[in-house]
């Protein structure tokens, strides 16, 4: 294959739940190689794993499906490549449910690649007794003490298995976890024939994935200046121009709204950061400190000479696990003398409670007058003044279900035994939903092996 | 020394980052940049968060980019599925640590840009 000079790499999905229409417009109104999108937040995993267990059929992002089937004429006649997470627990059962929807729009010969490897929930076991504690990389616990609540374990696989795929011809590129930054590394693996010892390159491809796997996020999606960003309601998502040397442009479809700008590219390159210099990958250690940004453009901006480093020696594993229960609620609170009335009413509804014998620790309930300076707690806020109403905003956690299922049946019954204007009660009484815990642990490379399997319509 | 809300001189993202959050702050100016890295310190904001915050603060600093980086390692009620918190995942931090009022030297508010 001959290497292109440069490659047109698009995000249209951000996060699980993140709008139809950004890869629907991406695809539509304007030229792109590849299509990028990710499904899988944390607890996904989880809930992808208790759909399979019901149903073999299931365990996959649904939502991905939906779109292939709106947009499948036009990513055939425009060549477009996907590489989306969608795969999460059930690459193979996606493959069925996309193949199907290729059968019906007539269209024959589509390829379509998984990726495995990532999913070691039936493997924990034998890992463990092989010798990986999986200790918790916040609390340094070895994971054998919740072991038996653990409802997901993946490893965020590096982007090589996914320029494998692409090598073999597929159209459609389907993983399970991986790193988000990897959808796009992946891609420019594949075109421009990067070694797995090119630290520098695979390094900006990193940071290329990093800027638009949040999707509008960097072009003009929660930025602080929001005044100066033209027409959200069309904003286009993010496209990545990048050369064979490693330089890449950061852009959007002509005639969308929303900004990319160094200020809005910056924003997203500092999301969920720890150390700049020290982003840590399968794949490489990207160094976002040696990068240099210029404005090359309306709605364009040139990002050039990005450092890296060798990876170490270990996959990062993402495993979820039943850690009790929660339950909020909330209702609306009207003035005269909307804070206080909200206070009375959540003191009534703890002293109820207590009556009936369900105390919950301070660590274990929690009281919000939403309207009332919740997100920026302890700040003053200038010429605040009254709220004209609150939310008040109730709930309590714990690892007993019973118990966190009590409260709820507190809170809607002040609409008439509590003070006077409470309302907005529909939704019924709250109830305890099972709280997700998150582990993150370390495991060495040399234990996963990753497969790439082709299918084809 | 004018004082101004950091937000004059500065943006900022943040977002959740294991039980706690990130706060990116990104300077308007040469001129902007120098002063917050001087005077935007660890202790400063962990100061102005304690309410949302009662952990620790740890701060890097990207000259490239004008911009520092904040950790706040307890900011999120539990954090994840866990918390209990309407802002659950610190979405909302950024524009809290931009609330912070500052002593400004005027010979940098007239370096730096109007939001």
């Amino acid at each position: 294959m001959s290497a292109k000079e440069k490659v047109l790499i698009a995000n249209g999905q951000g996060f699980w739940g993140d709008s139809i229409l950004g890869p629907i417009r991406l695809i539509r109104e304007g030229p792109i190689d590849y299509l990028t999108l990710d499904y899988l937040a944390e607890v996904t995993l989880s809930i992808m794993q208790k759909l399979r267990a019901r149903d073999p059929k299931k365990g996959y992002a649904t939502d991905f499906v939906a779109m292939v089937d709106r947009m499948l004429p036009d990513i055939m006649e425009k060549n477009v490549r996907i590489v989306a997470n969608a795969g999460g627990v059930n690459p193979r059962a996606c493959v069925d449910a996309l193949m199907e929807v290729a059968k019906k729009h007539g269209i024959r010969g589509l390829k379509i690649a998984v990726v495995e490897g990532d999913d070691i929930l039936g493997d924990l076991d034998a890992l463990m007794k092989s010798g990986e504690e999986f200790k918790n990389m916040d609390s340094d616990v070895p994971l054998a003490g919740v072991r038996d609540r653990v409802s997901s374990a993946n490893v965020y696989l590096g982007a090589f298995p996914i320029a494998e795929a692409l090598d073999l011809g597929a159209q459609i590129v389907l993983t399970g976890r991986g790193t988000d930054p990897g959808l796009v590394l992946g891609p420019l693996i594949h075109e421009f024939a990067w070694g797995l010892k090119d630290y520098d390159l695979l390094a900006a491809g990193t940071i290329a994935g990093h800027i638009v796997e949040c999707g509008a996020q960097c072009t003009g999606g929660n930025y602080t200046d929001w005044r100066k960003v033209p027409d959200l309601a069309t904003v286009g998502y993010p496209i990545i121009e990048a050369r064979p040397d490693g330089t890449f442009a950061v852009t959007k479809h002509e005639g969308t709204g929303g900004l990319v700008n160094c200020e809005t590219v910056s924003h997203q390159l500092v999301y969920e950061m720890g150390d700049p210099a020290n982003y840590l990958t399968p794949d490489c250690i990207a160094d976002f400190t040696s990068l240099q940004m210029e404005q090359a453009g309306d709605n364009r901006v040139e990002i050039s000479g990005i450092k890296g480093m060798p990876p170490t020696e270990f996959f990062k594993v993402s495993m979820s696990y039943g850690d009790g229960w929660k339950s909020t609620g909330q209702l609306t609170i009207s003035g005269p003398d909307a804070l206080e009335k909200a206070k009375l009413a959540s003191e009534i509804v703890w002293k109820r409670l207590a009556y009936d014998g369900f105390e919950y620790s301070e660590d274990e309930r929690l009281v919000e007058f939403v309207g009332a300076n919740v997100c920026h707690d302890g700040i003053a806020i200038p010429n605040a003044g009254e709220p004209s109403e609150v939310v008040l905003r109730m709930g309590v956690k714990g690892p007993d279900r019973q118990k966190v299922n009590r409260f709820g049946a507190e809170l809607v019954p002040l609409v008439t035994s509590g003070p006077p204007g409470v309302t907005g009660f529909a939704g019924g009484r709250p109830k305890a939903t099972e709280i997700i815990g998150f582990w993150p642990a370390l495991m060495k490379k040399d234990q996963i092996k990753t497969e790439v399997t082709l299918f084809e319509s | 020394m004018v004082k101004v809300a950091l937000s004059r001189i500065a943006a900022a993202r943040s977002g959740d980052k294991g039980e706690g959050s990130n706060v990116g702050v990104i300077a308007r100016s040469p001129a902007a940049y120098s002063f917050i890295k001087e005077h935007l310190t660890e202790a400063v904001v962990q100061q102005h968060m304690l309410a949302v915050n009662p952990g620790g603060v740890q701060r890097f600093c990207a000259d490239n980019l004008m911009a520092l980086n904040f950790l706040l390692d307890n900011s999120l009620g539990g954090g994840g599925s866990a918390s209990l918190k309407t802002d659950a995942q610190g979405k909302t931090h950024g524009l809290a640590l931009l609330r912070l009022e500052l002593e400004v030297p005027e010979e940098v508010l007239e370096a730096t840009p109007k939001p």
